[in-house]
């Protein structure tokens, strides 16, 4: 879902460059005040683990590809803060260093992928999660938080391209949407697994009440 | 999460980048088939705002396509990893001058 350059006009990538660059203000203030170092490392790897999945387009229907995007991933296991600044460290080194993603629409796709779809499947996870019983239940609610943050992002994605007068919202919105709703299932069975595996190395049944860093503290 | 583990995940991560990436699907992502479908995708075209390092996830000077793909992976994990580190430790380092927890700067 990374938006190339020239899709965007400049009022639009000037203020999601404005938002972005405050969601990130809060998150660097607010990870600062609650991570401790023995905690790097393991942003670190989550970011790696996270670029490394984006890599690997799997194919969903009619001849269109989708991936991991990984910001439910990294907020149900590490806090929507600390999502925020690694998915936009994953996005940086991807537009810097292989173009993916364009320079103007850097603030845009920090937007959608490192603000929206982190607190979108935080949001509902935090929602769903004390309804549900169960490691069944607890997938089901990491599914559809997965599934959810994709088609948010999707929309604002969507949003972004129509107020730039680049196609009309009735046109990008039900497109986008349908192929993000596809792309969605994979993003919650890959985020469902890697939650499991993730939980089962660290030796907790919920990873998230120990190590959830600028989410809620202990 | 111990040193042990943080290996385990920095080599999984290697490891997709290495060994599955050269196997991704090349369709086109849901944006870009959107884009492709509702005809605005040549608005991208011609636009480029910088000469990346290695454009379309392929490390430049490879002839095997697979291998060029497989070394951008594991280059970029690298970098993102590294990346993510500095920007911690700065980030963190920031904040020990509260004294709350061991420092090494302070």
């Amino acid at each position: 879902m990374h938006i190339p350059d020239g899709f965007l006009d400049p009022k639009v990538w000037a203020g999601a460059y404005a938002v972005s660059a405050g969601a990130l203000a809060a998150a660097v203030a607010r990870t600062g005040k609650v991570l401790e170092q023995r905690q790097v490392p393991t942003l670190g790897v989550m970011a790696a683990f996270i670029f490394a999945a984006q890599m690997v387009n799997f194919p969903v229907a009619g001849g269109t590809s989708g991936h991991l995007l990984g910001g439910a991933l990294a907020a149900v296991l590490l806090g929507p803060w600390s999502a925020g600044l690694i998915l936009t460290t994953v996005l940086v080194i991807q537009m810097l260093f292989f173009y993916d993603g364009g320079v103007t629409a850097l603030g845009a796709n920090v937007l959608n992928m490192a603000v929206i779809a982190p607190w979108v499947a935080y949001g509902v996870y935090r929602a769903f999660n004390p309804l549900v019983k169960g490691p069944v239940g607890r997938n089901a609610a990491i599914f559809v938080a997965a599934w959810l943050s994709v088609v948010a992002a999707a929309l604002a994605c969507s949003l972004e391209i129509a107020l730039s007068g680049t196609v009309p919202l009735k046109v990008v919105l039900p497109a986008m949407l349908g192929w993000h709703a596809i792309i969605g299932l994979g993003e919650g069975l890959l985020t469902v697994v890697a939650v499991a595996y993730v939980a089962r190395l660290w030796g907790l049944e919920l990873p998230e009440r120990k190590l959830t860093v600028g989410g809620q503290p202990q | 999460m111990n040193n042990k583990n943080l290996l385990w995940g920095i080599l999984l991560a290697l490891a997709i980048a290495a060994f599955l990436s050269p196997f991704a699907s090349p369709s086109p992502d849901g944006l870009e088939r959107v884009a492709e479908d509702k005809g605005f995708l040549h608005l991208a075209e011609g636009k480029e705002l910088l000469r990346a390092w290695m454009p379309d996830y392929i490390f430049p000077g490879v002839a095997s396509e697979g291998l060029a793909t497989a070394l951008a992976g594991v280059v970029g994990t690298v970098l993102v990893f590294a990346a993510m580190y500095l920007l911690g430790r700065v980030l963190v380092r920031s904040k020990d001058n509260a004294g709350t927890r061991q420092t090494r700067c302070s």
